[in-house]
């Protein structure tokens, strides 16, 4: 069996090299860069992301990636969103009140948690929704890092669960859509695990 | 379930070298700051904090080698501080590995710093890290020093704090300069007052010597415990501060 090739979407700053090196950890071979055809053309592409959720928009929009994600999508090609990478697949989201669209790939829309502190910052459980590959074989008391202050609170698909002051979408799977709202590369062991899950399904 | 307190070895690197005397492991090359960053991530370590106190700029190459080295082998959270200036320089922390960055004089000579920092790269990965010392004359009770507690300045500590997350800081980290070194535990008033100001993570810093140091500062509203000497010299290990702060009914990974 080949090496599946993952590309980590180049589309602005932040820390990239965690995701590249942690996919590479579970035998992907990895590729981290803006350039579409390769996007394009990889067993599974990443979108990764940081930072404010209109200006992660505009970036993707402004290198031309959004049309890549959904062509892929249409030809059921493996992608993975994180963090603010997975919440721009939903309709749309909001930053101090004010609307901003979003891919509209997952239903939902992604708002500020209620929680007395914020951003949720640290290591954390969820839920896994049942039937998960992402979680397949991992303990349910396994905490994985996060770092966020918006989230979606409902979607469709597979939908598992993180709690910080109430219920959200920690994790979606939906046919070759998988998104989660923590950071699997900054989660030590448990997050090579998963990232090895999803990397397996890749071909 | 709720997120689980953080518990955080800092090291000061010079040079790229781990330069206080750390003694506490075997078989690790302890002035290498990668070794050390990869054996207090295998003793549970929540996230790791790189010190940089490189004097001479030509040095600070030096820096970026250890965060991306550092990135490539250790799969927890980075947060590098020392030295940061400009957005620029958060900029290139981050794209060598880091996650978050921290910003303590720099940010007090100029606040807009938090801003520009905040705005090109989100808050998340913003720290202010702040520098107090006790100083009767001021509202609080607190100060907000620069260079280490050398020099004060005009900011009361509670206004600073406001001010540092209007302005975009997404963790807060209190440096109480009284308590630092002296191992008698962490200033818990100055965590009370910062976490009724603020409504991002307040870091306790300064002061760590025994275990019930933890829990107490998390019980006065800390919602991660910064520590350097007490790992470095092995009075203290991360796994019994995690089961002491466990035992104490406070979540822990």
């Amino acid at each position: 069996m080949n090496t599946p090739s993952v590309v980590v979407l180049d589309y602005g700053s932040g820390n990239l090299r965690s995701a590249e090196r942690a996919l590479q950890r579970v035998g992907a071979a990895v590729e981290v860069t803006s350039d579409l055809a390769a996007a394009r053309r990889c067993d599974g592409l990443v979108v990764p992301g940081v930072g404010a959720f209109a200006a992660c928009m505009q970036a993707l929009e402004d290198l031309g990636a959004t049309s890549t994600i959904r062509d892929r999508l249409g030809e059921s090609r493996p992608v993975l969103g994180i963090c603010v990478g997975m919440q721009v697949l939903f309709d749309s989201g909001e930053e101090h009140g004010v609307p901003a669209k979003g891919l509209g790939l997952l239903p939902g829309e992604v708002r500020r948690l209620r929680a007395d502190v914020l951003p949720h910052m640290g290591w954390n459980t969820v839920v896994p929704a049942e039937g998960s590959t992402l979680f397949a074989g991992i303990d349910p008391a396994t905490r994985f890092y996060f770092v966020h202050s918006y989230a979606a609170t409902g979607s469709d698909g597979l939908v598992s669960t993180g709690w910080h002051g109430e219920r959200f979408v920690a994790a979606v799977e939906r046919g070759p859509l998988s998104a989660v709202q923590f950071h699997p590369e900054k989660s030590g062991d448990v997050g090579a695990e998963l990232l090895a899950n999803w990397v397996c399904g890749l071909r | 379930m709720s997120v689980a307190v953080r518990v955080i070895p800092c090291l000061d690197v010079d040079a790229g070298r781990v330069t206080k005397g750390v003694r506490f492991l075997d078989n690790v090359d302890v002035g290498d700051p990668v070794a050390l960053a990869r054996a207090y991530d295998a003793e549970g370590a929540d996230e790791l904090v790189f010190y940089d106190i490189t004097a001479s700029s030509s040095a600070r190459e030096t820096t970026y080698d250890v965060v991306r080295r550092t990135a490539e082998q250790v799969f927890i959270p980075l947060t590098v501080g020392g030295g940061v200036r400009s957005a620029e320089d958060v900029n290139r922390l981050l794209r060598a590995g880091a996650d978050k960055v921290s910003l303590n004089t720099a940010a007090v000579e100029r606040p807009e710093l938090l801003a520009e920092a905040a705005q090109r790269f989100g808050s998340q990965c913003v720290v202010l890290s702040v520098d107090t010392r006790r100083c009767a004359g001021r509202p609080s009770g607190f100060e907000v020093t620069t260079h280490g507690g050398r020099r004060r300045t005009e900011w009361d500590l509670l206004d600073w704090v406001r001010r540092g997350e209007e302005l975009g800081a997404g963790e807060i980290v209190v440096n109480a300069m009284d308590a630092d070194g002296t191992r008698d535990g962490y200033d818990l008033d100055s965590i009370r007052l910062v976490r009724a100001a603020v409504g991002v993570p307040v870091v306790a810093s300064g002061g760590a010597g025994a275990l019930p140091h933890f829990a107490a500062a998390v019980q006065a509203g800390a919602d991660a415990v910064l520590a350097a000497s007490v790992f470095h010299f092995g009075s203290l290990r991360i796994a019994d501060v995690k089961s002491h702060l466990a035992g104490a009914g406070i979540p822990v990974r």
